[in-house]
């Protein structure tokens, strides 16, 4: 019995034949009956192959690019959770799909090991994530014009929420002004100018730069909420920073991601990089209500992401990568593309589908790809 | 302390702004300035704007005071008696005209009834909140706004009576209704704006059912007896117009039946219908080709190699000639001399244009609808008393648009047309729907404006009532005649050899960027290819310098203008792919062809 299966390892998918497996015990099959199922099954599965010279890069342009007709142009959406506004619908899908460095809206969802996925210092631990900075801390500021010194009085309640002393915050403070003198007495920390003599001007904009000063936290997160999805508490955040995330030992780094593409792939790899892009436009398309399948959206990703660096698909991506020089021209800036191609002396083999359109001659897809060969004596 | 602008220019500061205004509006009232100085208050800024220029849109209001207006019936019987104008009525403060900036300030009651102390104007009428054609809309306060506005929209396209002189006026494409009436239901606009004077429509019978499927999606069915009878039929003027132009040199054009020797002339036939004035006479029946004012153009550059050339000196032919699928009759000629004192020939031509398939019609409530089959009379519905309805209408298209007044307007019809009254239909001031209904009961019609209609194909009774009534139809200007194209082979492009586009140049229909991928997807490149064909050329292309060769005719044998005698083979590409190469070199971009055996 084992022996009819194995013989089909190589050409159905595991999960195929273990239900092939399971079927045929429950229904007490023979050897020769399993067999004849698994013909079956493997003769179906090669009915669903693509054919070859079908046209599966157009085809999936056409079925993202018609759905997304209908979409709405609403820029913002609640994602579900209050205070937080991510860009989805048409606008994030031309994000991704243009590669742009600088998303909108980053964010994070960001998953916790037990016993911080059941709540447990989840407040806490959300606080300790989020950038802090001085101003964050700060009661009031009081310059003293005379001694051209700021003086910071804390508010230490604010301070022991992020789980710091009045040590840590000065060690931390001091580490971002190195240019200045600090000195701290009880809840007032003292910055003073090496220069004697500054400007009411000059002292009113080191104060608004000291607002500023980080002091926690994980840089690039603005904004933290903890939330309960699934009888499990995670934490979503506004900003992105997976280097500094990933490594945070109450954080699953399996499970845990970000919506900008650009920066799964220097963090986590090209390969990453790809399903990200499927799950980010997939979701987009998810929300509109409107249904695309899923492998139109690998194909995109995979040509997107093939050469190893994510490109997005403009005249700088991956249309510049295109071999043909008509096919580069006809996409934008045709003038640019055939001044370069005639200063290099390009040649075009016109092997793809636009140039041989404009030649008028029958592309090289479907019913144009077969070609007579003859045997030369 | 405010500023004060007037006409956007600042002018100084008041200690009180409202105050101030009160005392420019009391002022304004009293007369003692011109009563088309408007003020208002920017209540976020206190900031004062006078204004007094031009291009403000403005309208009348009445007056309120201590929660009462000011326009007594003491007043509205001197105004019937004619005794007072309104003139008077602005002299004394009791109406004015407000622009937008002062209406901001102002709070202004619909109805006298709900005036409170507060209010500072009264409405003169709910009407004037509409413009002239959207106060034509019948019951209009029961239909969706939208439908409001698609439906004065459609009444600017509607056929009709336009013009009383219509006979000697030579206007650009218009269209003339036979047979126009006035409406049944109409409203107080239609009385101000003598409506039925210049009526645009038609009282037709009609009847709110399906038909075989041919009136759905907004088509409409019509009946056949009903167009015999005239129903819809209008006439359509086109003036045809050529001016003796003068140019540089002396040279000028001449109106005469072009000479055999005029470069471009057409054939005699073509020209048959000229009198010896090069003129057509009316009542000529003319179809597609026919010239209309024949005309010769001097010739168009007089230069260089022109004088060696012995056809130089020929004129060409200029002459206005009907266009491809177009028919008519010269109604009549007119010969006059423009600004310039050019002598300048119209000839004003009409089309009889009879309803048929493909024709827009509406009601006046934005539900407009093509013709989608013309039936027999004796195929349509009828009821027992014999009344066959003149338009079918699908009772699909009410739902989703939610036109109340459509079928509002059509009990009304019914009940004015059978006790032979108009039917007020006003905005906001219209006999009650129930009085109508129970009029009709009186009539011996049901309330509910349903009929027991019969099928006319089989005679059986349908399963439903019926609702039919009357409506006031219109022909709207858009006619399949003036639209319908199809072209096979025709003529091309002089650059690219592509079909020429649009109607008038009898073009082609273009296979766009996206339709092309749809091929594409199919995998159909044969087909792809076959339908890109329309600029095929076959060019000989030199082997050696890979540019494209020469063939001479003559001596039959192509020979490269580079390479001289090289070997040289026929390549076959679209002409707009040889027009870049071209461009290219003139770019001086080398596009060298590499050619390959096909197979």
């Amino acid at each position: 019995m084992a022996d009819v299966f194995g013989q089909f390892k190589d050409s159905l998918p595991e999960s195929v034949i273990a239900d092939a497996k399971d079927a045929a015990t429950k229904e007490k099959m023979t050897d020769s009956q399993a067999k004849k199922l698994m013909e079956a099954l493997l003769d179906e599965q090669n009915k669903m192959r693509v054919a070859p010279g079908e046209c599966v890069g157009l085809i999936s342009a056409e079925s993202i690019g018609e759905p997304g007709t209908q979409m709405t142009l609403n820029t913002f959406h609640f994602a579900g959770v209050a205070e937080m506004n991510i860009t989805m619908g048409l606008p994030r899908i031309i994000e991704i799909l243009d590669g742009q460095k600088k998303i909108a809206t980053p964010m994070m969802e960001i998953y916790l090991h037990k016993p911080y996925s059941e709540g447990k210092d989840i407040k806490k631990l959300a606080l300790r994530i989020k950038e802090s900075k001085l101003d964050d801390v700060a009661r009031e500021y009081s310059i003293n014009l005379t001694e051209s010194t700021i003086d910071v009085s804390i508010d230490q309640t604010q301070i022991e929420a992020l789980g710091m002393t009045m040590g840590d915050l000065v060690k931390a403070v001091k580490k971002e002004n190195k240019s200045l003198t600090v000195s701290s007495e009880g809840e007032t920390i003292t910055f003073k100018t090496k220069t004697k003599d500054d400007t009411f001007n000059e002292i009113y904009k080191l104060k608004e730069k000291l607002r500023e000063t980080y002091i926690g936290g994980i840089k690039g997160i603005s904004q933290v909420l903890p939330v309960k999805r699934n009888e499990e508490f995670m934490i979503v955040t506004a900003g992105s920073n997976l280097k500094k995330i990933l490594p945070m030992e109450e954080v699953d780094s399996e499970r845990t991601f970000s919506n900008d593409i650009y920066e799964i792939e220097n963090v986590l790899g090209i390969e990453a990089a790809r399903q990200a892009i499927v799950n980010e436009v997939y979701k987009v398309i998810e929300s509109q209500g409107l249904n695309v399948d899923i492998r139109h959206l690998m194909l995109v990703a995979d040509t997107m992401t093939a050469d190893g660096n994510f490109k997005g698909i403009t005249r700088y991506g991956v249309v510049s990568g295109k071999a043909s020089v008509l096919a580069r021209a006809s996409f934008e800036t045709p003038i640019k593309h055939i001044l370069n191609a005639a200063l290099y002396g390009e040649e075009d083999s016109l092997t793809s589908v636009i140039e041989n359109v404009m030649l008028n001659q029958p592309v090289p897809v479907g019913t144009g790809l077969p070609k007579l060969q003859m045997k030369t004596k | 302390m405010a500023d004060v602008y007037t006409s956007g220019r600042f002018v100084g500061t008041v200690d009180s702004s409202e105050e101030f205004r009160q005392k420019l509006v009391e002022a304004r009232r009293a007369g003692e300035i011109p009563d088309t100085v408007n003020v208002h208050i920017d209540t976020d800024t206190d900031t004062v704007f006078v204004e007094s220029s031009k291009g403000r849109l403005r309208r009348p209001l009445i007056v309120v005071k201590d929660g009462k207006s000011l326009l007594t019936n003491d007043h509205l019987n001197r105004l019937k008696k004619n005794d007072l104008k309104w003139s008077d009525l602005m002299k004394d403060g009791i109406v004015e005209y407000l622009d937008a900036g002062e209406e901001e300030n102002a709070l202004i009651a619909f109805a006298e009834e709900d005036i409170t102390p507060e209010h500072t104007h009264l409405e003169v009428s709910a009407l004037a909140m509409f413009g002239l054609v959207t106060s034509l809309v019948p019951f209009a306060n029961y239909n969706s706004a939208q439908k409001v506005n698609t439906g004065s929209k459609n009444q600017k396209q509607a056929l009709g009576f336009y013009a009383a002189n219509y006979p000697i006026r030579m206007d650009m494409d218009v269209n003339l209704l036979h047979t126009p009436q006035r409406p049944i239901v109409k409203s107080v606009m239609h009385d101000i704006s003598e409506y039925e004077k210049h009526p645009s429509g038609q009282n037709i019978i009609v009847a709110v059912m399906s038909f075989g499927g041919y009136n759905m999606e907004d088509a409409i069915v019509i009946n056949r007896g009903s167009i015999d009878r005239g129903l819809g039929r209008s006439t359509y003027y086109r003036p045809m117009v050529s001016e003796e132009l003068r140019y540089s040199g002396g040279l000028v054009d001449e109106i005469s039946v072009p000479d055999k020797e005029v470069k471009g002339y057409k054939s005699e036939r073509d020209y048959r219908y000229l009198e010896d004035d090069g003129i057509i006479y009316p009542e000529a029946i003319l179809a597609e080709g026919d010239v209309v004012i024949g005309k010769t153009s001097p010739p168009r550059f007089l230069s260089g190699m022109d004088q060696y050339n012995l056809t130089a000196d020929l004129r060409r032919e200029s002459s206005v000639s009907m266009q491809h699928g177009e028919r008519g009759i010269v109604d009549f000629v007119l010969v006059t001399e423009n600004g310039e004192g050019n002598k300048l020939v119209q000839v004003k031509l009409r089309q009889e244009r009879i309803p048929e398939v493909g024709d827009k019609f509406t009601s006046r409530h934005g539900q407009k609808g093509v013709v989608g089959l013309i039936v027999p009379q004796a195929d349509m519905p009828f009821s027992a008393s014999g009344v066959t309805p003149d338009l079918l209408f699908s009772p699909h298209g009410i739902p989703t648009r939610m036109t109340m007044a459509h079928l509002i307007e059509l009990v009304a019809g019914k009940a004015g047309a059978l006790s032979a009254r108009t039917v007020d239909s006003t905005i906001f001031d219209s006999e009650p729907e129930a009085a109508i209904r129970q009029e009709l009961l009186g009539l011996g019609f049901r309330d509910s404006g349903l009929e027991t209609l019969y099928n006319g194909r089989t005679g059986e009774q349908y399963k439903v009532k019926i609702y039919i009534g009357n409506m006031y139809y219109l022909r709207l200007k858009h006619m399949v005649t003036n639209k319908i194209h199809s072209r096979a082979r025709g003529p091309v492009q002089l650059l690219t050899r592509q079909p020429t586009e649009g109607r008038a140049k009898e073009g082609g229909l273009r296979l766009g960027e996206m339709e092309k991928d749809t091929f594409v997807a199919h995998g159909a490149a044969m087909v792809l290819k076959e339908r890109f064909d329309s600029d095929r050329t076959t060019l000989p292309v030199c082997e050696e310098c890979g540019l494209v060769a020469i063939y001479d005719e003559y001596k039959k044998r192509a020979f490269c203008q580079v390479c001289g005698e090289s070997e040289i083979n026929f390549v076959e590409m679209s002409y707009a792919f040889k027009l870049i190469l071209d461009e290219f070199k003139s770019l001086c971009i080398y596009p060298k062809l590499r050619l390959e055996d096909k197979y």
